[in-house]
């Protein structure tokens, strides 16, 4: 159970517990709960073991194609390989550290730039209007595709992956917070300049909060675009990283190497996923807790 | 001038909770300056079709001070947008809106508003929604959290300082909106429908609150509502408006005793006399815009 229930009548009735009656059917209750917590754990855990050894023994049986397909116990044994006697460009933990530094500053220079310009052009309805046709133009860009004109212009080092993570990045926050700044509660806004709100006090304190919401949403998907972004940059020319690792893996056909890699990045994105999830408890404490506790 | 008001609010000890009880004083309107006064107001809208829609048409008004004045009218008749002008939250386009003898422009820190809807900050719990008013004006952090306390404590939820608005019930919420609005000591205080959308019992107790708030405030009020029960047994006068465009239709003085007890006054011989006189004004302009409603749906 999460935090107290707080409504005035729900306190009273908590604070005169009738019998001791309520506190069996409270304790079948707790158990019920726990016994299908129990249950799903157990039944998520099979379902892996059954996806894998199902895998695993379709490529010992021939049915899968090991050569094109891969097969777990040979991606286990590569990511041991590498772990132990690190890759072909160098220890492993190098190119994780590379390529989550250039997601990461992408991820951050990309947000820092969203958040800024959709405020700007939120607040403003007159850059909005004039500026709106060619941000709507270089939105429908697929931006990925700029990847080797960063190469081109940005040479193989990590500027060219870094610039394709902000492009990335970018529009989606920038949208978010554009969007974020418009849907200001106008109710909120005129009680705020009421109750003595210079503009700054209603940036701070009324439009800023509210664009969170959407702004912290939209990090989630971004952090992955930064992560696609390095990846990308990678393919298309580098010197080290996990990119070219998956590069290498695939002109070898190491289908094991590709699908090693691959949890990697997984583990990775999960990681930061992780971090994002902490971030956005912290900073939308106010929100209602029944939005935020049905995750998938 | 928040200030010199401060020790009302944070030195005074919190005013004996009597809910039906509203502190005595006679409040009739004096013959001074009026608070608010509205000369011959129009005002045009521009429709997204670029038609122009007028919400008021030539209205006059003018509230003493400290004087309780309900405007009561058919839905969207323009009721609201009176009290934006008088709040400076949009100009007239014609005519003048006068608060204490002077022309509105902009926000006013002797004006307060309570809106219909919810307009407590989500983001912030309790204790700073009420701080917010100070806070905002440049009062010190720890002056302003106590005085907060103080206005908590008054209106009920002491205790209640760290929840989020999410976690108090519709009639809680209100009681921060009032505090929060109060806590600025408002020589003028707008409100919107503000029980509204209050189950009748909560209402009742939310009405009898804010006399006894107001009394001890002596703000002047501006009070919409569509409910005529509700006008006559917070009001010292009740102003009918039109259907759109809004003008003043008939005003009444309600010449009920104070200190008032809402939820017995409507069992008044007078006040039943009151609302069969009002309501025969206000039924027309009810039917007319429910003819419109109908023919424009």
């Amino acid at each position: 159970m999460s935090e107290p229930n707080t409504l005035l009548e729900r306190q009273q009735s908590i604070a005169h517990p009738t019998a001791e009656t309520d506190s069996a059917a409270l304790a079948a209750l707790v158990r019920r709960r726990r016994r299908r917590r129990w249950l799903i754990n157990a039944l998520r855990l099979l379902l892996l073991v059954a996806l894998i050894g199902g895998w695993e023994l379709g490529a010992r049986l021939g049915l899968i194609d090991s050569f094109f397909w891969g097969r777990p116990s040979g991606i286990w044994q590569q990511l041991v390989t590498w772990v132990v006697h690190g890759t072909a460009q160098g220890p492993l933990w190098v190119q994780i550290a590379v390529t989550l530094e250039e997601a990461l500053l992408g991820f951050l220079i990309g947000v820092v730039l969203g958040i800024s310009f959709g405020v700007l052009l939120g607040r403003n309805a007159f850059l909005a209007e004039l500026l709106g046709p060619y941000i709507k133009a270089a939105n429908s860009i697929p931006r990925v595709t700029l990847a080797p004109l960063f190469a081109i212009g940005l040479g193989l080092g990590s500027q060219s992956k870094v610039a394709l993570a902000v492009v990335l990045v970018f529009f989606i926050v920038f949208f978010n917070a554009f969007q974020g700044v418009r849907e200001v509660d106008r109710n909120l806004l005129a009680n705020a300049r009421i109750l003595g709100a210079n503009r700054w006090q209603l940036f701070r304190e009324v439009i800023l909060p509210s664009a969170l919401t959407w702004i912290i949403a939209s990090l989630h998907t971004s952090f992955s675009f930064a992560l696609v972004g390095a990846v990308v940059g990678e393919f298309v020319g580098s010197i080290e990283g996990i990119g070219l690792m998956i590069q290498n893996a695939g002109a070898t056909f190491n289908a094991n190497g590709v699908f090693a890699a691959m949890l990697i990045l997984a583990a990775v994105a999960l990681l930061s996923e992780i971090v994002i999830t902490a971030l956005e408890r912290r900073l939308l404490r106010w929100r209602p807790s029944a939005l935020s506790e049905v995750t998938l | 001038m928040q200030h010199s008001q401060k020790n009302v609010s944070s030195a005074s000890p919190p005013m004996p909770r009597s809910p039906f009880q509203e502190a005595s004083g006679d409040r009739r309107p004096t013959g001074s300056t009026p608070a608010i006064e509205l000369r011959q107001v129009t005002k045009r809208f521009l429709t997204p079709r670029g038609q122009t829609y007028t919400a008021l048409r030539d209205l006059s008004l003018s509230v003493a001070p400290g004087e309780f004045c309900a405007l009561i009218g058919p839905t969207g008749c323009g009721k609201s947008t009176t009290l934006s002008l008088i709040a400076g939250l949009d100009s007239p386009s014609a005519g003048s809106v006068l608060v204490m003898g002077e022309e509105v422009h902009g926000n006013d820190p002797r004006i307060g508003y309570v809106f219909q809807t919810d307009a407590v900050f989500p983001w912030k719990n309790v204790l700073h929604n009420v701080a917010a008013g100070p806070l905002f004006r440049g009062v010190p952090r720890r002056e302003a959290l106590e005085r907060a306390r103080a206005w908590i404590a008054r209106v009920g939820l002491a205790g209640f300082e760290d929840r989020y608005p999410h976690q108090l019930s519709g009639g809680m919420r209100k009681r921060v909106a009032l505090a929060q609005t109060f806590i600025n000591e408002p020589q003028i205080l707008l409100m919107d429908e503000p029980f509204s959308a209050l189950d009748v019992q909560t209402r009742t107790l939310m009405e009898n609150e804010l006399l006894q708030l107001w009394s001890a405030l002596s703000a002047s009020v501006v009070f919409v509502t569509h409910d005529l029960e509700e006008a006559i047994a917070l009001a010292d006068r009740v102003c009918v408006l039109t259907a759109g465009p809004a003008t003043i239709k008939g005003i009444y003085t309600i010449d009920l005793p104070r200190p008032r007890n809402v939820a017995e006054i409507r069992f008044d011989p007078r006040f039943v006399q009151l609302y069969h006189d009002i309501w025969e004004d206000l039924r027309d302009e009810v039917m007319i815009s429910y003819e419109r409603a109908k023919h424009s749906s």
